[in-house]
């Protein structure tokens, strides 16, 4: 590529200022010369600038000559051009009369009364989103129970393929964290209990944490990682795309055609991936106490009916539908806080997993205190 | 204007130099033939209006032209470079000399106005981040967007105003050739109408090549040098305006002497 390097000179003699521009001046290769373009120290009385060796010229080389002029008239210099091709004063000439104006001053920082506000701002914020999501949880509800009195206004298909992409394709990493919960808890708790020759004690330690928290819980944070994410993501998105204002323009209820399947699908599925994480857990438990302690599984099944009450298992799954309503509520709220950009729509699915799995350990340690005051 | 890109074109055309020559193009999708050899030259300069019915595969010619996508057969040629099979580097530069505009603006969401403007100048040049600055506010003042613009965000704009930003974009290297999808579509007349006297005035003032895929019939009348018709998978006529009213097939005439065409016919006179 032949180019001829931009530079510009200037000198001063007896009939004033001559500022000489020469080369390609090219956006691409204006770094060159940017600085001695800024170095030029504006004077007044009369200017010529020579653009006679210029060989190229482009809207970012205008502007340079453009701002240059510019500088030399404010200072009150009479000036003029010189060996200036027609196209290239044109160019010069349009650039020129669109150089925007000052953009005016950006809001100066305040340093601690803007401290102040952000976090007022922050707090209203978090109350008004509290308040909204309560709205939100009320009106789900609603139309939940709307729904159920009249079952067929339910979208049965809808309902159907949510429950086989929440729950069904859910269902082996489910089954396979649960086994692997089990196999960890058996294998560290007969380490702890070999001490006091209290290995068989190993069946209520699995059988309890299991079935009273953690596969649940567990199951509970699967869900909202993979389901709660997706409603955001797929709902904010026909958000970006105006689908739910053309739904509502159309007579159709956002709530009842998105959310309510998708909550009633979370309703359906959790406590069955729950069980199903129970029941891996349990036989994870009881292989790896048979290996490692050599728990026979009769003996871990004999051991398991005498001392492990069926509540323990009823404990745990009862959290479930109360887990699957605050994912299902907060996936969907989030994605109905979306705002224009595909930007937007990542942020509020990354709040959404953060706040549903918050929330559902949250209500998880309300259960466990309310479960022991009640002596269950 | 440019060193390297003007040595081989010489040889093809004394007088007029195409800066796209595509040659044998075929695309298609699966069964369905798009553009079966396909022939079209875009001379530097000029205003090119291509138009055709829907699904004649307009928007797939402009994008296999920037290269969105791999046609089946053909060659194709821009600035000289095959883009199709020359050497990555060549179609790297070469990719610095256009700029296209997307139907919808295709701003990038995460970024204000001027950020997008600025976004290829800081990809391909070394200046200074407040010169930057300065001629991405001068591509907005160009295209006629309020400076106040500047720092909002794609979502924040109409309609328009994401047509006229995204055509800021697609200055912001100073190109040599400028695409445009549907520049007009969805604008109301006035709004159309100044945007097609954008187009012009940018095109004269910056000596701009323009590829403009339009149904816009003002546009046709008021702007374009020439026309490219695509029909039955190739271009079935190229001219100015007024050779398109003496062809004789269907679509053609039905184009180009309906009702609208005689409106925009009139008013392209009055300008």
């Amino acid at each position: 590529m032949a180019m001829t390097p931009p530079n510009i000179t200037s000198e001063q003699d007896s009939d004033g200022t001559l500022v000489r521009i020469a080369g390609d001046m090219l956006t691409q290769s204006l770094e060159t010369v940017e600085n001695d373009f800024a170095a030029i120290r504006p004077s007044d009385g009369p200017v010529t600038l020579d653009l006679t060796d210029v060989e190229a010229l482009d809207t970012g080389g205008a502007w340079l000559v453009a701002d240059l002029a510019g500088r030399f008239t404010s200072k009150g210099a009479t000036l003029q051009f010189k060996g200036v091709q027609p196209a290239h004063a044109a160019l010069i000439d349009t650039v020129s009369h669109n150089i925007p104006g000052d953009p005016g001053k950006l809001p100066q920082p305040r340093g601690f009364a803007d401290w102040v506000e952000h976090i007022g701002q922050g707090t209203y914020g978090t109350w008004q989103d509290t308040l909204s999501i309560l709205g939100f949880l009320g009106l789900t509800l609603d139309r939940l129970v709307r729904t159920l009195l009249r079952p067929w206004r339910l979208r049965r298909a809808a309902l159907v393929t949510h429950m086989e992409e929440t729950g069904f394709k859910a269902l082996p990493i489910v089954a396979l964290m649960g086994f692997l919960i089990g196999v960890v808890l058996a294998f560290q708790g007969a380490t702890q209990l070999k001490q006091f020759g209290a290995e068989i004690f190993v069946v209520e330690l699995i059988s309890i944490s299991i079935l009273r928290e953690l596969g649940i819980l567990l199951t509970a944070i699967i869900v909202a990682g993979r389901s709660g994410s997706a409603f955001t993501a797929s709902i904010g998105s026909m958000k970006v795309q105006e689908e739910i204002d053309a739904m509502r323009t159309l007579g159709l209820d956002p709530i009842e055609v998105l959310v309510i399947p998708r909550v009633l699908a979370l309703l359906i599925m959790l406590p069955i991936l729950g069980f199903v994480a129970d029941m891996a857990g349990l036989f994870g438990g009881a292989l790896m106490s048979w290996i490692d302690l050599g728990v026979s599984p009769g003996m871990f099944v004999t051991r398991l009916k005498e001392n492990t009450d069926v509540w323990q298992l009823a404990v745990g799954l009862i959290k479930a539908p109360f887990f699957a309503l605050v994912i299902g509520v907060i996936a969907c709220w989030q994605a109905m806080q979306v705002k224009g950009s595909s930007q937007s729509v990542g942020q509020r699915t990354t709040a959404s997993v953060v706040q549903s799995i918050f929330m559902v350990i949250a209500i998880d340690a309300l259960f466990s205190i309310f479960f022991s005051q009640i002596g269950v | 204007m440019d060193g390297t890109v003007q040595q081989q074109e010489t040889k093809s055309d004394a007088q007029r130099d195409a800066v796209i020559r595509v040659r044998g193009l075929r695309n298609q999708f699966g069964p369905q033939v798009v553009h079966d050899d396909l022939n079209l030259d875009v001379w530097r300069g000029e205003v090119l209006g291509i138009v055709g019915g829907s699904g004649t595969g307009k928007s797939v010619l402009l994008r296999t032209i920037v290269g969105l996508n791999k046609p089946a057969a053909g060659s194709i040629e821009v600035l000289g470079v095959d883009v199709l099979n020359g050497p990555e580097e060549d179609r790297r530069r070469i990719e610095r000399h256009w700029g296209v505009a997307f139907q919808d603006g295709a701003l990038f969401s995460s970024l204000t106005v001027l950020q997008n403007v600025m976004a290829p100048l800081r990809e391909h040049t070394g200046i200074s981040e407040s010169l930057m600055e300065a001629l991405g506010a001068l591509k907005i003042s160009l295209v006629g967007l309020p400076q106040l613009s500047c720092g909002k965000f794609p979502s924040e704009l109409s309609g328009g105003m994401r047509k006229r930003a995204a055509l800021a974009r697609a200055l912001a290297l100073d190109p040599e050739i400028v695409f445009l999808d549907e520049p007009t579509a969805g604008l109301d007349p006035i709004g159309a109408a100044a945007y097609d006297d954008l187009i012009g005035e940018l095109q004269q003032a910056l000596g701009l090549t323009v590829f403009m895929v339009t149904h816009d019939l003002d546009s046709l009348y008021a702007i374009c040098d020439r026309i490219a018709v695509l029909a039955e998978k190739r271009v079935l006529v190229e001219g100015p305006i007024e050779d398109m009213t003496k062809v004789d097939h269907p679509w053609v005439k039905e184009y180009f002497t309906g009702p609208r065409a005689r409106a925009a016919q009139q008013k392209g006179q009055d300008r």
